[in-house]
């Protein structure tokens, strides 16, 4: 039976549940004269039959897909002969894939030996064993607590107030998914980039100064060590970071200023959409636009001046990202400086301040902390923007700070390590969750500090 | 001012000396002025130039992607070669051949033969079994069919192709290019609407390529994205902004919440691949993984946007519930829930918006993959539409970036169709209270 038809079944049972508990309700709530004695109305009845009906089944059901496939592997892998069981791990991996890959019907390479053969076997009815029961478990569950629930039925049960626990329950479920999204990530690049440690030392890692993550293939390979020295990709991602922000900054400020201060309201109401459509762009696109447009644009200047630009330059990449950044500095500038009492500026005015002094002089000082933390929101995005750095940065880790040549990022490293078929034992795809591990901290500590002094300033006046 | 008294100068003549150091000042001040007021029209010029840009190098590197160039064959369906057994596996590429060479009676030698069977393109065949398995009794007659030219042909009549080149470094040999004049001549060659690009999915063959593989690969995926986002959001909306009690749990998962709308969206992507592919085992490519992933990501967007659609109820309405003997529960679900509804749904259409035009976490659990088919279901291999374009972006062919440049332009039409909708759905339903 597939889960599909499990699910419907389990949710046509629920509702046949709503029904039952709704009718038992009527039927022991009214007394031989004809009164209402319940203590909720009808529907809860039928809702706390329907939720204790469902939710276990599908609780069960959801827990068996997650822990069965290793549940079997195990038993499968334990009936395996001696001389395989001792292989080492990686290869007793390779069995089990083997193994998996003929209960899937794929096509799989070379010999199949006699024993991984009855192992696939075996795995076959394991399974299929595991979803009879699992069907037989999940329907039993949910008549189970139909019935129980059923019989608990009296005038007297609290039916409203139970159904609202569970929702509650639900609700407080649901807001808790960002811890566990949080957990996760946390603990998905932290185990590999462990792993990654245990292979390469995490002082090389951080202090190194030659990037080049190439593994051999073969032992014997001519220059196939590896080099994890990351230097050469946080320079480059600072340098990127570092070009968006000065395309990116003064651009934001000066629009939000002018938009606040000088524009009329019509000028306001067409130019500030306009301003946003840049944020809703996807980066994909502003990629295409780097390296389609911007870069060979570049390229073509420098030779006409006469420098030596490369085709994938650190200018182009950087460019076009702070061109993607001037609406989310702009439109946070923005509510600073709208923040900033009108008092003070009537007070500069009342002393003959110009209105580019009083800007200058009074508004953006009083501004500046809110606008420093947003420029920190801004750099967190900088050094986290993936799609156009991909496509528009080189691969070569370059240790410059030449605008003009070509540098990676951390990003464009993490894609390039781990688009395509990968093995996860190599330190070459490890590296990559090393340097996401990197990524998440650095920009986490970014937005933290950022989010602080952002909320702290935007409450001084109020 | 009180040196100025003591002095013994008189108040005339005080006043007259800040009124000259005014005026010495002022035209410097005044300049300073209009050239403070200056940048700041330059900056929202330059973003308005950049934006124009960005749309025109696009669009005009993209609309002609909607047209294609045909060339006309007058196909002889020879019932010897179409034998009624394998219809399905005749050689409809030799009919092809057979009906160029007829064109073309004075080409002879096999490499003259060959740079002109180059002119059609090789889906060619394909379209003409496909029109034999629909229509068998056309068996025996000459019919006259539009075939796909050969991307070389087609950037060829859009002007893409530079004659003046040198026969070497052109893809289109001179030969070629007088028999395409002599196409244009009899006009059987002529660009029609393409609507391969937009019913077909990914080719190696920029004329045959199209972007519908990549629309169904997104559907599926933002389906799973809404369908855990939405009432996921909203639950956690409701709990925390009805429900919680201030304490530091609930301080950690508004802190949690806000972190995580600004973590880089790829580390979402590297979460994707450690828990669902590897620890879960979920399918490599597929819009269930995708949307999963996308969730996580949407989630602080619209948990944020629907909190503020929550607070945007004024406490009137809770209190005139709760004094007609609602519970809590009912007081949300009946009254504050409705009210609501909007802004959460604005917010929602916003976090898909941005969610459909996401690249790299996808790129992360292999919806880079090369996959013609049209996905049919969440656990299909599928693409999605930025990722379609990261891929043509990186195709060398020519006649690729045009169809890169109008895929664009399809992604950006929905995404201005989504954010339109957000904007009317918040006119329309917007409430003073």
């Amino acid at each position: 039976m597939s889960p599909t038809i499990l699910i419907t079944i389990l949710l046509a049972l629920s509702t046949l549940g709503y029904y039952i508990g709704r009718r038992r309700a009527l039927v022991v709530g009214h007394d031989s004269a004809g009164n209402n004695n319940l203590h909720s109305r009808p529907i809860y009845y039928g809702s706390l039959t329907a939720l204790w009906c469902g939710i276990p089944a599908l609780l069960l059901f959801g827990f068996w897909l997650v822990f069965e496939s290793t549940f079997i592997t195990h038993l499968v892998v334990s009936d395996l002969p001696e001389a395989m069981q001792k292989l080492p791990t990686a290869e007793l991996n390779l069995l089990v894939n083997k193994i998996k890959n003929l209960v899937d019907g794929n096509i799989v390479a070379g010999a199949v030996e006699a024993e991984i053969q009855a192992a696939a076997d075996q795995y076959r009815n394991l399974q299929a064993t595991s979803h009879a029961a699992l069907v037989v478990a999940a329907i039993s569950v949910a008549i189970l607590g139909l019935v129980v629930v059923r019989a608990k039925i009296t005038p007297l049960l609290r039916a409203r107030n139970r159904v609202e626990q569970i929702i509650q329950y639900m609700l407080i479920g649901c807001s808790t998914i960002a811890i566990f999204t949080t957990i996760g990530i946390v603990l998905s690049v932290l185990f590999e980039s462990i792993r990654f440690f245990n292979a390469v030392p995490i002082s090389e890692f951080l202090f190194g100064l030659e990037w080049s993550p190439q593994m051999a293939i073969r032992e014997d390979q001519v220059g196939s060590s590896g080099a994890f020295g990351a230097i050469p990709v946080f320079i480059g991602t600072l340098l990127i970071s570092a070009i968006a922000m000065c395309v990116a900054v003064p651009t934001g400020l000066m629009s939000a200023i002018y938009l606040s201060e000088y524009a009329n309201k019509t000028f306001r109401a067409v130019a500030k959409p306009l301003i946003e459509i840049l944020a809703g762009i996807p980066t994909v696109v502003y990629g295409f636009f780097a390296a389609l447009t911007v870069a060979p644009f570049i390229r073509d200047t420098g030779d006409l001046l006469g420098l030596g630009v490369s085709s994938e330059s650190a200018l182009a990449a950087g460019a076009v990202m702070g061109i993607m950044i001037i609406p989310f500095v702009s439109s946070l500038s923005d509510d600073f400086i709208n923040a900033v009492p009108q008092a003070l500026r009537d007070g500069a005015y009342s002393l003959g301040a110009t209105k580019s002094e009083t800007i200058k002089k009074i508004i953006l000082p009083a501004a500046l902390p809110g606008i420093v933390g947003g420029v920190l929101l801004a750099v967190s995005r900088a050094i986290g923007e993936t799609m156009i750095v991909v496509m528009a940065a080189g691969l070569a880790a370059n240790l410059t700070l030449n605008p003009l040549e070509a540098v990676t990022t951390v990003t464009v490293q993490i894609v390039t390590l781990l688009v395509g078929d990968q093995e996860f034992d190599s330190p070459k795809t490890l590296a990559a969750f090393a340097l996401g591990l990197l990524l998440f901290v650095v920009t986490l500590l970014l937005n933290i500090i950022a989010l602080k002094v952002v909320r702290k300033y935007r409450e001084q006046y109020e | 001012m009180n040196n100025s008294h003591q002095n013994g100068i008189s108040p005339d003549r005080k006043e007259e000396r800040t009124l000259d150091i005014v005026h010495r000042g002022l035209s410097r001040r005044y300049r300073a002025e209009r050239r403070f007021r200056f940048y700041g029209i330059v900056a929202i010029v330059v973003s308005m130039i950049f934006l124009s840009l960005l749309f025109i190098s696009i669009f005009g590197k993209g609309y002609s992607a909607f047209l294609q160039t045909f060339v006309k064959l007058d196909v002889f369906l020879d019932p010897e070669i179409l034998d009624q057994q394998s219809l399905a596996t005749a050689d409809y590429q030799g009919l092809i051949k057979k009906s160029l060479r007829g064109m073309f009676p004075d080409v002879t030698g096999r490499k003259d033969k060959r740079l002109l069977y180059r002119i059609v393109s090789s889906g060619a065949s394909f379209q003409l079994r496909d029109l034999v398995l629909t229509q068998p009794d056309v068996i025996g007659q000459t019919l006259p069919v539009w075939v796909p030219a050969d991307d070389d042909v087609d950037m060829l009549m859009k002007g893409h192709v530079d004659r003046q080149v040198a026969e070497g470094e052109r893809r289109l040999k001179d030969k070629q290019l007088a028999w395409i004049d002599q196409l244009i001549a009899d006009g059987k060659i002529q660009k029609q609407f393409n609507t391969t690009f937009f019913s077909s999915g990914d080719s190696r063959e920029p004329e045959l390529a199209g972007i519908w593989g990549a629309a169904a690969g997104s559907f599926f995926t933002l389906i799973v994205t809404l369908l855990l986002s939405f009432p996921i959001g909203v639950a956690a909306a409701v709990y925390l902004e009805e429900f919680a009690p201030k304490n530091r749990w609930t301080d950690l998962i508004e802190v949690n919440i806000n972190n995580l709308a600004a973590v880089p969206s790829i580390v979402f992507g590297l979460l994707g691949l450690a828990v669902f592919l590897n620890f879960f085992g979920l399918p490599r490519s597929a819009p269930v993984v995708g949307g999963l992933v996308l969730t996580l990501m949407t989630l602080p967007v619209i948990i944020i946007a629907s909190r503020s659609a929550l607070t945007a109820v004024p406490p009137s309405i809770r209190e005139a519930a709760l004094g007609v003997g609602a519970s809590k529960m009912q007081m949300v679900a009946h009254h504050v829930l409705p009210l609501a509804l909007p802004g959460m749904l604005t917010g929602t259409i916003i976090g898909m918006a941005r969610a459909l035009g996401e690249t790299a976490p996808l790129l992360m659990i292999g919806m880079v993959a090369f996959i013609v088919d049209i996905p049919t279901g969440f656990t299909d291999p599928a693409t999605a539409l930025p990722v379609q374009i990261y891929l043509w972006a990186d195709s060398p062919e020519r006649a690729f970036v045009e169809r890169t440049s109008a895929a664009i332009i399809v992604l950006l039409a929905f995404l201005i169709a989504m954010n339109a909708a957000a904007v009317i759905l918040r006119k329309r339903y917007e409430r003073r209270w």
